[in-house]
C-alpha cells in the first residue's frame, strides 16, 4: 500500500523517510525516526544472532573433538569440554588410516588442480591467441559440455576407469578430472583481455608460441590462476561423489568419503568423528582466513561451490 | 616437441609452425574431454536404451523401456518430489536471506567484515562435514540442540531426522545455513558496482531506505540475482552429499533425492542402464528449469 503511494514522486518527497502512513499519527517524524532506529537495531540483532548460529556448530565440533565420549554423554548441553583431551585425535588415528586419508586427499586435490590449471591454460591460450583449424568447433564443444551435469558422465566414466584397471588408484581419481570446460572458458576470456602488444613485442624478439605462453601470458594471468587454484582445490578437497565411486578401498579413499562412511557406523566414537571432521576442515579454514579475497573473487566470478 | 626448436627462422615459415604447435597446446584437454566427457555423454545416452547390468551375460537393447519404467517408478517420483521441494525451498531461502544479510552488511566496517566472514565461512566446509556435524548436533542423545531445548523445559523435543515429516525440512534448513553466505558474497559484489550517485539522486528525490532498495538496489542487482538463483537451482537439483551424510535418504525414503536414487541404482545395484536413464531425465530437467529462469529474466529486462 505504501509502495503504491510512493510511486508518485511528489508523495515521496512529502515524507522524507518514506515511512508508511500508520506511523504518522502522533508526532509523525519523531515516531518514524524512533521506529527506524528500532528497526535497524532489531535487524542488526537478527544478523548477529544469525552469524552466531553459523559459527556455533563449528565450535561444537571442535569441543566434541577434544573431549571424551563419556564427558559428552554426561552433559551434552555444554558447548565446551570441562577437560580438553586428545582422545578424539588419537582415536581417529587409531580407527581409520587417517594419515593415509589426508595424503590421499592432498594428492587428489593438489594433483588434479595443478594438472587442470596447466591443461586448461594451454587450451585457453591456443583458443585465445593461436589460429588453427577447428578452433571454433572446439570452443563450441567445450561450451556444450559445460551444460551437461557431472552425473550424466559418471556411469560410463566409472566403466571406463574399471576397464583401464584404474579403480582405487591415484590416476583413476586424478586424470579424468584434470581438465574442466569452465576453467578453459574463464581463462580464455581472461587471456583475450590481455593486450596483444605483449605477445607481438615478444615475437619480434624471437619468442615462439611456447615462450609467449610461458613467459608472457601465464605471468600476466597470476591473479586469475591463483583464484582458480584456490577455488578448484577447495572444491576437490571437499568432493564426495566422485571419490566415493572411484575408490571403495579404505586405503584409497579421501577424507569426505571415509568420514561419511565412518559416521554411519553404529556406535561411532563421536569425539573421533568430530576430531576427524575438524582436521579435515583445517587446511581450507586456514587458507580461507588468510586468503579470503581470493575466495570472494572466485565465488563472484565462477560460481563453483 | 619439435615446435620448441629455435624459431628465429624466416617469418613466412612460422605460420606453418604455429599451426602445428596449437594442436600441442590443446592436445591434453582435447584428449581428456573426448575420453572422459564427450564420449561418456554419448555412451550414457546409448546405455540408457539398454538393460545394462554389470555382471549379466548380455545387455540387450530395450529402446525406451528404462524411461517407461521410470515413468511408473513411484520411488523415482518420490525422489523427484523431494528434490523439487528441496531445490525450491533452498533457492528461495538462500536468495532472500542472502539479500537481506547483504543489504545489512553492505557498508564495510570492522564489524560488518567480521560478520561477513562468519556467514561466508561454511562455504569452505564440505557438505559432508556440514551434514555430519548437523546430524550429531540434532542427535537426541549427544546433540546440543535437544539438550538446550531440554534445559528450556521442552520435554519432548522434535525428532528432527527420525521423523518422516520433519527430516526434509531439517535438511532444507541445513542447506540454507550452508549456502546463504555464498549468495551474500555474490550479491555484495553486485552491490559494490551500483554507482553511489544513484543513491544520492534517490535521496534528493526523497526516497526512503525501502524505496531506495526497491528502486535502485534491486534493479542493479538483477544479474547477480539471476546468477545466484541459477546456481542455487542447478546445485539443488543435484542434491546428494548432504542427504547422504545426514539421513542416507531416510527415514523411509523421505529425503531420497534423484542423484541419491541414481547412485543406489548405478553403484549399489549396478543397473547402469537404468541409472543412465535417471541421469538423462535429470539433465533434461536442469536444462528446462534453467531455460525458463533465463527466459523470465530476459522478459523482465525487456520492460
Amino acid at each position: 500500500m505504501a509502495t503504491s503511494e510512493l510511486t508518485s514522486p511528489r508523495a515521496a518527497a512529502g515524507r522524507r523517510n518514506g515511512r508508511p502512513p500508520a506511523l504518522r499519527s502522533g508526532g509523525p517524524r519523531r515516531l518514524a525516526r524512533i521506529a527506524g532506529r528500532l528497526g535497524a537495531g532489531v535487524s542488526w540483532l537478527v544478523v548477529v544472532v544469525g552469524a552466531a548460529a553459523i559459527v556455533l556448530p563449528f565450535l561444537w565440533m571442535l569441543g566434541v573433538g577434544f573431549r571424551t565420549s563419556g564427558d559428552l554423554y554426561a552433559d551434552p548441553a555444554r558447548l565446551w569440554p570441562d577437560q580438553w583431551t586428545l582422545h578424539g585425535v588419537r582415536a581417529v588415528l587409531d580407527q581409520l588410516p587417517f594419515t593415509r586419508l589426508i595424503v590421499n586427499t592432498f594428492v587428489f586435490a593438489g594433483g588434479t588442480t595443478v594438472l587442470l590449471l596447466l591443461f586448461d591454460s594451454m587450451t585457453a591460450f591456443a583458443l585465445a591467441r593461436l589460429r588453427f583449424r577447428g578452433r571454433n568447433a572446439l570452443f563450441v564443444l567445450i561450451l556444450a559440455t559445460l551444460m551437461v551435469p557431472f552425473q550424466v558422465t559418471l556411469v560410463p566414466v566409472f566403466l571406463t576407469i574399471y576397464h583401464f584397471g584404474w579403480l582405487n588408484s591415484y590416476q583413476g581419481l586424478i586424470i579424468p578430472r584434470a581438465t574442466s570446460a569452465l576453467g578453459i572458458f574463464l581463462l580464455r576470456q581472461f587471456f583475450q583481455q590481455l593486450p596483444r602488444e605483449l605477445d607481438e613485442a615478444a615475437r619480434i624478439d624471437g619468442a615462439n608460441d611456447f615462450t609467449v605462453y610461458w613467459r608472457i601470458i601465464l605471468p600476466n594471468a597470476k591473479p586469475i590462476l591463483a583464484t582458480l587454484f584456490i577455488i578448484q582445490f577447495a572444491a576437490l578437497w571437499n568432493d564426495f561423489l566422485w571419490p566415493l565411486v572411484i575408490s571403495s578401498q579404505t586405503r584409497m579413499q579421501t577424507l569426505p568419503a571415509a568420514l561419511t562412511l565412518f559416521s554411519s557406523q553404529s556406535g561411532v566414537d563421536h569425539s573421533a568423528l568430530m576430531a576427524g571432521a575438524a582436521i579435515s576442515l583445517t587446511p581450507l579454514a586456514i587458507a580461507f582466513l588468510l586468503l579470503q579475497r581470493y575466495f570472494v573473487q572466485g565465488v563472484a566470478t565462477t560460481g563453483i561451490k | 616437441m619439435t615446435s620448441l626448436s629455435p624459431s628465429s627462422g624466416a617469418p613466412r615459415r612460422r605460420s606453418r609452425r604455429r599451426f602445428n604447435s596449437a594442436y600441442l597446446f590443446v592436445a591434453p584437454s582435447v584428449v581428456l574431454i573426448a575420453v572422459f566427457i564427450a564420449e561418456p555423454i554419448l555412451q550414457s545416452a546409448w546405455m540408457s536404451l539398454h538393460d545394462w547390468t554389470i555382471g549379466s551375460a548380455d545387455n540387450p537393447f530395450t529402446g525406451l523401456a528404462n524411461y517407461r519404467s521410470l515413468w511408473q517408478d513411484s520411488r523415482f517420483w518420490n525422489a523427484l518430489r523431494v528434490t523439487a521441494i528441496y531445490t525450491a525451498a533452498v533457492t528461495v531461502g538462500q536468495v532472500v536471506l542472502g539479500l537481506a544479510i547483504a543489504s545489512r552488511l553492505r557498508r564495510t566496517t570492522w564489524y560488518s567484515s567480521l560478520l561477513r566472514t562468519a556467514y561466508f565461512f561454511p562455504f569452505v566446509a564440505s557438505l559432508v562435514v556440514v551434514g555430519i556435524v548437523w546430524k550429531f548436533l540434532l542427535d537426541p542423545q549427544v546433540g546440543l540442540i535437544d539438550a538446550w531445548l531440554g534445559d528450556l523445559g521442552v520435554s519432548n523435543p522434535p525428532q528432527w531426522l527420525q521423523s518422516t515429516s520433519l527430516a526434509l525440512p531439517t535438511v532444507i534448513a541445513v542447506g540454507i545455513w550452508k549456502n546463504v553466505g555464498f549468495t551474500m558474497i555474490v550479491l555484495l559484489a553486485g552491490m559494490q558496482q551500483v554507482p553511489a550517485d544513484l543513491y544520492e539522486a534517490a535521496m534528493l528525490d526523497g526516497a526512503g531506505p525501502w524505496r531506495r532498495f526497491t528502486a535502485v538496489t534491486l534493479p542493479a542487482l538483477r544479474p547477480a540475482l539471476l546468477f545466484t538463483t541459477l546456481i542455487a537451482t542447478i546445485t539443488g537439483l543435484q542434491l546428494f552429499d548432504l542427504v547422504f551424510a545426514m539421513t542416507g535418504g531416510g527415514p523411509v525414503f523421505s529425503t531420497e533425492s534423484v542423484v541419491m536414487y541414481l547412485y543406489e541404482k548405478g553403484f549399489v545395484e549396478f543397473q547402469m542402464g537404468y541409472a543412465s536413464a535417471i541421469a538423462w531425465v535429470l539433465f533434461i530437467i536442469i536444462l528446462a528449469v534453467s531455460a525458463v529462469q533465463l527466459r523470465v529474466a530476459r522478459n523482465r529486462d525487456g520492460d
